[in-house]
């Protein structure tokens, strides 16, 4: 019925394989005279004027998420104010560890200049990043570091105990100060979420206000709609007696307060953590969230292109004490381990809501 | 040759020489259905015990709800695998339907459900059209022409959504009420999947075009020369299990939060395994959609019980393994000892 | 002369006797026409994309195809007779997972990597019992491990994530050799594809492989040990899949119950646009090597011209639809052909005798 042919396949292979190498090759010797590419990057950077054909690309955890969305809007502008020539943005479409990877090697290969990245996973991106450093470019990790190895700078949101601190007490008020609750994280090995959850955890442990709050459990939901809308559904089934929920992610909250908003614990079991205002309105005003907190994300992208400009001019190094001038928003310092802080959080709630387009 | 789109209900004349299975077929359908509801009786009342809350009001509708979706699938897959074929890009569908009834709420906030409900159905028809005309003209696997438009479906819908997700808020109270209110204690949208499957149930086992499919399955070559218009009944299953992925795709925007660029990725081995747990031989020739559909509740189930039992969510996912190998070695048994059964009267065997 | 010896036959033997044009057919088969279409590709980005043609593409291109290409081997033969494996990266990231977890644990790096190959091999062996021996659908079968192997992966190493290999080690996954580019792990990827090609094209167990996929009778009338052979063929998957699991591991640094999730698909995707039958009996290891590239290549020459892994993914999706489609349009027109062509003859003869 199908028509077989197994004796030219035979004869044929030999010659089909050495083809294919030789085509392969072809690639590599083509290349030969070529400069190793990001040479030209390295040899203007370290001259310390400022550069005015610079490349910058953005990494973002994944493509098509709307934080993130908001994060590269203000990254973009801040980069065409600092004086970086050509913007990219490039990722992937879902956040694996390893995904990020041949991104960034395509960027050392296009020889960029900076590239900022939120990093999947802290160490499947080290050695990539390695080698693009190596090639000349400049690495400014964003609202999820790398391994400190690995970039230059990291630019933080907020003071990671801050958020963390935040949260707990806007939980605390609103359950009371008594009570179960539960954290509704996004993947197990985010750097920032894990640091934020240490820090509720040290909180919630030694503040003698929070004693007879008690955390049951911490779940995952993968920054993944569906998957977080059941893992809250799971919370509620599994701890009978659940007073609170924190969710430090965009998604969860939302998802959390999706399924909260439609089920019979809606206003008594208490929701709070890190949303976009445009994403947590209408939770708001229907009375399931009183209060959450959030940074401005894109100052966050932002204060990363100026970061990665001062960087790429030689004007900071990235070692503690260095300074440089995020535009409007003004100077900001190089504190230990290379962090960068953008500001205060601030809580929403119904009363303020509608000021904000984000 | 084209029989009379209805009206035909007849089970003696399609019972000959259709298949190792057809005499005898009411009670081996049962038996090929019961293996998954004992385990399902046997999950629900084990978790009860345990925790009582499972069983709660709001219990029995978060269980209901998150089978809802799935069972849709599964029933429309089954159609799709009975005939030996499969459709690996329902995920990828009832995505683009999703943010499709998205943008459509947001645009035109006052569109009346009902015909959002159509025009998602429609959408999803045109999509699963597309799969079987593929599969039936070029007469290519399905498995490849499916797994080629999972791409292709997904791509499209990135292309289309790009950052843009659509929420909840943007949508009518009364559409996201669908996976709230309840009628006869069933969440309207669960109401809704479970109308469809019986339908569905009714005409596969009834209809005279339904049995055509178990017998294209069982042998398409038999099929053919006995008349069967092989070519249009496949192409029937992929229409209709792209307008089931429509239709979910639809409840899915009214039951969650945020539909966008990656809404239902993954899905599609989700749904093969729910319905090979619920019966449905993979090669083709049988299996029934009442089945696949409480396979489908099945595994959601499972997850919900392991969650309420507190047990490590990690091993949620070996669970469900173990569970898909026990349902084809259970499935290979019952056919082992039907084929014995049947030994004297029919020679070949699935 | 041929042409006296196709006028007389008729138009089904015809097609089914393609092998009657044998000589020419070397570079006209399924396999070189991919060959064609990778060299073309490869001469097409080269000129249009900047910095495509460098050593660094090679290395960065081998180094993202490794996985795939060690995997598309066994599942080559898989696939050609008749089955499948559904199950390989779960297989891919329980290896992941199990030398993470050893290492972690403090065993020698190399006794983890033996342990985590050896699960591998259960793994194959789990499989192979089921489908060769017990007589399961391998579609069915392998969707249960897909999932059973990949929770396997989180019961062992959980939500965490080992990190901190050896640096030679992971320094070794990744280096190359010389200035030329070319990744030190593609000596080894070599020899496993060497051996598969000459195992599937120059050995009778090879031979037996496409009579099994062509016609189990006709296997079984020869006098192959089916259930033996399609046996050892899900071993052979089970250890290479967890090969590729450790490469994967120690190239990222990370060993996570997540690692090369969904890799099945690019696999299954790569070895069908490689020319094998998905009803089995026909590919060849060659045309799966060009399969394999030139989605590789594709995926590189995008990321590097910047353009959204959403053409990646509708490309990917589209060539795979057109690779199964163009067979039967050619066919539909080698038919049309040869019709227009037996006409014509006819027409002539029958000028010819009216002429005399």
């Amino acid at each position: 019925m199908f028509t077989q042919r197994v004796s030219p396949t035979r004869r044929f292979g030999t010659l089909t394989a050495s083809l294919a190498i030789a085509a392969l090759a072809l690639t590599a010797c083509a290349g030969g005279g070529t400069t190793e590419p990001g040479a030209s990057g390295s040899a203007g950077a370290s001259g310390g004027a400022a550069k005015t054909d610079a490349t910058i690309t953005f990494i973002p955890k994944q493509l098509n998420n709307p934080y993130t969305d908001v994060v590269l809007g203000g990254g973009k502008e801040g980069a065409k104010a600092a004086g970086f020539a050509t913007t990219n943005v490039v990722g992937p479409l879902e956040a694996s560890a390893s995904s990020q990877v041949t991104f960034i090697n395509a960027e050392t290969q296009a020889g960029t200049n900076a590239i900022v990245i939120a990093a999947n996973d802290p160490d499947a991106v080290c050695s990539a990043l390695a080698e693009a450093r190596t090639a000349g470019a400049k690495i400014v990790a964003f609202d999820s570091d790398t391994n400190p190895d690995c970039r230059d700078v990291f630019i933080s949101q907020v003071v990671a105990k801050d958020v963390a601190l935040i949260q707990t007490k806007l939980i605390a008020q609103q359950i009371g100060g008594k009570g179960e609750i539960a954290i509704l994280s996004a993947t197990a090995n985010a750097t920032n979420q894990n640091e934020w959850i240490k820090f509720m955890e040290e909180d919630l442990a030694s503040n003698p206000e929070y004693k007879d709050i008690k955390l049951v459990a911490k779940v995952y939901g993968d920054d993944d709609d569906a998957k977080s809308f059941q893992e809250a559904q799971g919370l509620l089934q599994a701890h009978p007696n659940l007073k609170g929920i924190i969710s430090p992610t965009t998604v969860g909250i939302a998802a959390t307060a999706r399924y909260l908003s439609t089920s019979e614990y809606k206003g008594k079991v208490a929701l709070t953590g890190l949303g976009l205002p445009n994403e947590m309105r209408s939770f708001v005003k229907d009375g399931t969230v009183t209060e959450f907190a959030l940074w401005d994300p894109a100052q966050l992208g932002e204060v990363s292109a100026y970061a990665a400009k001062a960087l790429v001019d030689g004007t900071i190094t990235g070692k503690a004490g260095d300074k440089f001038t995020a535009g409007a928003l003004g100077e900001r310092t190089v504190e230990d381990g290379g962090l960068v802080i953008v500001g205060p959080p601030t809580v929403f709630n119904k009363e303020n809501i509608d000021k904000y387009d984000f | 040759m084209s029989s009379p789109s209805h009206g035909t209900l007849n089970r003696a004349p399609a019972s000959k020489g259709l298949g190792p299975h057809t005499s005898g077929l009411g009670a081996f359908l049962k038996l090929r259905e019961l293996p998954v509801t004992v385990a399902l009786v046997a999950l629900v009342i084990i978790t009860t015990i345990a925790n009582p809350l499972f069983l709660s009001p709001q219990g029995m509708k978060d269980l209901m709800l998150n089978a809802t979706i799935m069972m849709l699938l599964a029933a429309g897959q089954t159609m799709v695998i009975v005939t030996r074929n499969i459709d690996l890009s329902v995920g990828s569908i009832l995505g683009l339907v999703a943010f499709g009834t998205g943008t459509i709420f947001s645009s035109m906030p006052n569109m009346p459900i009902p015909l959002v409900l159509l025009i998602g159905i429609a959408f999803g028809a045109v999509l699963g059209a597309f799969n079987g005309l593929l599969t039936v003209w070029a007469k290519v696997p399905s498995l490849v022409i499916t797994l080629g438009t999972l791409y292709v479906f997904r791509g499209l819908n990135n292309a289309w959504a790009g950052p843009k997700q659509h929420f909840a808020g943007d949508r009518p109270e009364a559409f996201g009420n669908l996976s709230v209110d309840t009628v006869l204690g069933m969440p309207i949208i669960t109401l809704l999947a479970v109308i469809v499957v019986i339908i569905l149930a009714i005409f596969m086992s009834g209809a005279r075009q339904g049995r055509d499919l178990y017998a294209i399955g069982s042998d398409p070559e038999a099929a053919k020369l006995f008349g069967i218009n092989v070519s249009r009944r496949v192409f029937t299953a992929f229409l209709i299990n792209g307008s089931l992925a429509g239709l979910a795709g639809v409840l899915y925007a009214s039951r969650f939060n945020a539909v966008g660029a990656t809404t239902g990725s993954g899905l599609e081995l989700d749904v093969v395994a729910a319905a090979v747990v619920g019966g449905v031989a993979i090669f083709g020739g049988s299996g029934t959609v009442i089945g696949a559909a409480i396979g489908a509740i099945l595994l959601n189930t499972i997850t919900s019980s392991l969650t309420a039992l507190r047990v490590d969510k990690f091993w949620q996912q070996a669970i469900v393994g173990v569970l898909i190998i026990t349902a084809i070695l259970i499935d290979r048994l019952a056919s082992l000892r039907h084929a014995k059964n049947l030994r004297e009267k029919e020679g070949r065997n699935v | 002369m041929s042409e006296s010896a196709t006028a007389t036959v008729d138009t089904s033997q015809a097609l089914s006797g393609t092998q009657d044009v044998r000589g020419p057919r070397w570079y006209t088969g399924r396999d070189a026409i991919m060959v064609y279409i990778l060299v073309v590709f490869l001469l097409y980005a080269m000129i249009t994309i900047p910095r495509f043609a460098t050593p660094v593409t090679t290395g960065f291109l081998l180094l993202d195809v490794i996985p795939t290409l060690l995997i598309a081997m066994p599942m080559t033969l898989i696939i050609i007779t008749g089955e499948i494996d559904l199950s390989v990266a779960s297989i891919a990231g329980l290896s992941s997972a199990v030398l993470g977890v050893m290492w972690a644990g403090g065993a020698n790096i190399w006794v983890s990597m033996a342990i985590a190959l050896f699960v591998g091999l259960l793994a194959g062996i789990f499989n192979g019992v089921l489908i060769a021996f017990v007589g399961l659908p391998s579609l069915a079968v392998t969707i249960g491990t897909l999932a059973l192997f990949r929770g396997l992966a989180l019961v062992v190493i959980g939500d965490n994530a080992v990190a901190n290999f050896p640096k030679e080690i992971t320094a070794f996954a990744s280096s190359k050799i010389g200035t030329t580019g070319i990744p030190v792990m593609v000596i080894p990827v070599l020899v496993v594809v060497v051996f598969f090609g000459l195992l599937l094209h120059k050995t009778a167990f090879g031979r037996g492989l496409y009579a099994m996929g062509y016609s189990k009778d006709a296997a079984h009338f020869v006098g192959i040990n089916e259930g033996r052979s399609k046996f050892w063929l899900y071993v052979a998957s089970g250890l290479v899949s967890a090969s590729a699991g450790i490469f994967w591991t120690l190239r990222y640094t990370s060993a996570r119950s997540d690692n090369a999730s969904g890799l099945e698909l690019t696999v299954i995707a790569a070895v069908l646009l490689g020319g094998v039958s998905i009803f089995g009996g026909k590919g060849s290891v060659p045309g799966v090597l060009a399969g394999v590239l030139l989605i590789g290549s594709l995926n590189y020459a995008l990321r590097l011209g910047r353009v959204s892994d959403v053409v990646l993914v509708t490309v990917t999706g589209l060539l795979l639809i057109a690779s199964v489609i163009a067979p039967s349009i050619s066919s539909a027109i080698s038919t049309w052909r040869h019709d227009q062509k037996l006409r014509r003859q006819l027409s002539d003869e029958a000028t010819a005798t009216a002429v005399n």
